[in-house]
């Protein structure tokens, strides 16, 4: 099981990449297309809120490879360590 | 009802005997203040959303129809956005000062900037100042709702007995879609309510009678607030403040410190995200879709809700307590799964059995019915104009076509056509059983989770590190889901279901995620 874990981080952290290469993409098509404010303003919020996200995501899968995940902590003496 | 399934509940578990009657009369009591100000929270938030349509034409410039809907989901978004930033700064304060006064604030707060919406006039009276306000009063509810909920689920999970925790804390978790609930009723009262005639009363409430329910959050604020005033401080916190071990700064201790962080990010992209999208697909873009896709009529879109809601509610005390025997994560996860596999199915027959499309008209059995209003101080009228036809299916389609009328005799159309169907009885409770399947699976990922977030964190930054990664999967992943889901219904004209794939995608990659990384202990001690 810490196998899968650990090589579906890999996975994770394309997935961040590539969800929020194609978030970009959509959104310059988008604003192109339609061209006016509304646009720019949906797309806009979409880019900057999801940006964290997808860096949250990339860390998460990080994480997960580096095996920090193989053990969740039972008390919070762990957590704090 | 309520007291019913909390008596009974509370005396077939055996675990119970463990608790004296005084602790159990304590938690009660707990458990009705913090609901009750969660509740009307949801309430406070939750107006906003339903009034929508009403919220655009008033504040928004009229361009086309669409238009001013996305800008006030927009408005509806920016206050969901902002959620996580009121997790840290309020959870910051809780982990500080402590769990009683920063909840309190966060229902002042909230009550307020709510009265004030009610308060502001339209555009057409004050210009751009008027979408301006509201977006920075949205924008105080949503920070205050960031900093509400981990507030109130920490304070009853550290006042419950650890085998009792998801139970107790089922109960918050009933007040977002009580909250929602309570908004969908007063609105349908109000609207009803403000004249004798039926057609006068809609009138007036898209005139002016949609401001009441803003004002009415104020009575409801101040009896929450006398509640509250009456409790104690959380003793697990009184006990760390007491002993000096309280966080110097949670935030940091929450993102910086390696051991948290990692859970805050499992909490997040394994729990929270898929729950967030299950939580609004269920009971916000069900809605949105009979009412703009399907085109249900404005009133039985909204009780079709509120009978599900009603029906469905209960569920939460049963999957919070059952988490209580066999864990969280499973009842989660299986929640995620059903969303996953049933949502394409459930909504293809709610827009199957209310089409209209290749059926066969019948002349004969129209109705029109003409209206003709004079506007004080103008060379012109506005004229009405409803065609009513029925159906095979029983479904009744209305058009409502507007025109201005000239002195003159001649006409302009002034507004696009409006269609909305009125169902029959056997459609409209066939809905209602669809919308049932939604919010079960609501109860499902929803009612174990406030537990599930207290066991995974410290006492001392538990109120910054659970309120985070909720306010993130419930408030952005889920708050976004109608604005996302009408986007892509826009984009992909093609496809009536191409919305859906927004919370589909999501609840799989959650699923996955929580599947491998979860794991379905109960902390029995959340004292440390």
């Amino acid at each position: 099981m810490n196998a899968i874990k650990k090589y579906m981080g890999l996975v994770w952290m394309a997935l961040a990449i590539g969800s929020y290469y194609i978030l970009l993409k959509t959104a310059i098509e988008q604003i192109n297309k339609v061209g006016h404010m509304d646009a720019i303003i949906q797309w806009g919020i979409f880019a900057i809120i999801f940006l964290p996200i997808a860096i949250g995501l990339f860390i998460f899968g990080w994480l997960a490879f580096q095996g920090l995940y193989d053990h969740l902590p039972g008390s919070s003496g762990e957590v704090e360590d | 009802m309520w007291a019913i399934i909390f008596i009974l509940t509370t005396q077939t578990n055996p675990n119970n005997c463990m608790q004296s009657t005084a602790e159990k009369k304590q938690i009660r009591k707990v458990i009705f203040a913090s609901s009750v100000g969660t509740l009307i929270e949801w309430y406070d938030f939750y107006i906003f959303g339903s009034l929508a349509p009403i919220i655009a034409a008033q504040f928004f410039p009229k361009t086309d129809p669409t238009a001013a809907l996305l800008s006030t989901l927009a408005t509806f978004a920016a206050g969901f956005i902002v959620r996580p930033f009121g997790a840290l700064v309020f959870g910051r304060l809780g982990d500080k000062v402590g769990r009683k006064y920063t909840f309190l604030l966060t229902l002042v707060l909230m009550g307020g900037s709510t009265f004030a919406i009610g308060l502001i006039p339209g555009y057409e009276k004050i210009g751009f100042l008027a979408p301006i306000l509201v977006l920075l009063l949205r924008l105080i509810q949503g920070l205050a709702l960031g900093g509400e909920y981990g507030g109130a689920a920490t304070y009853v999970a550290e006042h419950s007995p650890s085998e009792r925790r998801g139970f107790y804390t089922s109960w918050i978790q009933t007040t977002a879609t009580l909250g929602l609930l309570l908004s969908l009723g007063i609105i349908l009262i109000t609207r009803k309510s403000l004249d004798a005639d039926a057609a006068e009363s809609i009138k007036a409430f898209e005139s002016w009678g949609w401001r009441i329910p803003f004002w009415f959050s104020l009575v409801l604020v101040g009896m929450s607030i006398y509640i509250r005033l009456k409790m104690h401080e959380s003793p697990l916190f009184s006990k760390l403040k007491a002993e000096g071990k309280t966080s110097v700064n949670p935030i940091k201790e929450s993102l910086l410190n390696k051991g948290n962080l990692k859970m805050v990010l499992l909490a997040l992209f394994g729990a929270t995200m898929g729950q967030g999208v299950v939580w609004y697909t269920g009971q916000f873009y069900a809605q949105t879709f009979l009412e703009n896709v399907c085109k249900v009529d404005f009133e039985q879109s909204r009780t079709i809700l509120i009978w599900a809601i009603i029906f469905a509610t209960p569920l939460f005390i049963v999957f919070g307590q059952l988490s209580d025997r066999i864990g969280r994560k499973w009842i989660i996860m299986a929640g995620l799964l059903l969303a996953v596999v049933s949502y394409r199915p459930i909504y293809q027959q709610m827009l199957q059995i209310t089409s209209t499309e290749n059926l066969v008209k019948d002349p004969s059995t129209v109705s029109i019915q003409r209206m003709i209003q004079p506007v004080k101080g103008k060379d012109f009228s506005l004229q009405t104009t409803t065609t009513s036809q029925p159906y095979p299916n029983g479904i009744t389609e209305k058009t409502v076509h507007a025109d201005t009328v000239y002195a003159n005799g001649s006409e302009m159309p002034v507004k696009t056509d409006k269609v909305s169907k009125v169902l029959p009885d056997n459609t409209y409770w066939a809905i209602v059983a669809l919308i049932f399947v939604q919010i079960v699976l609501v109860t499902m990922v929803y009612g174990p989770i406030a537990a599930f977030l207290v066991e995974i964190f410290p006492t001392k930054i538990r109120y910054t590190s659970m309120s985070l990664p909720y306010h993130l999967g419930n408030g952005v992943f889920g708050g976004l889901t109608p604005f996302i889901a009408v986007l892509l219904g826009t984009m992909y004209t093609g496809d009536k279901l191409v919305g859906l794939w927004y919370p589909i995608g999501v609840s799989l990659v959650c699923l996955v995620i929580g599947v491998i990384y979860l794991s379905n202990r109960i902390d029995p001690d959340v004292k440390d």
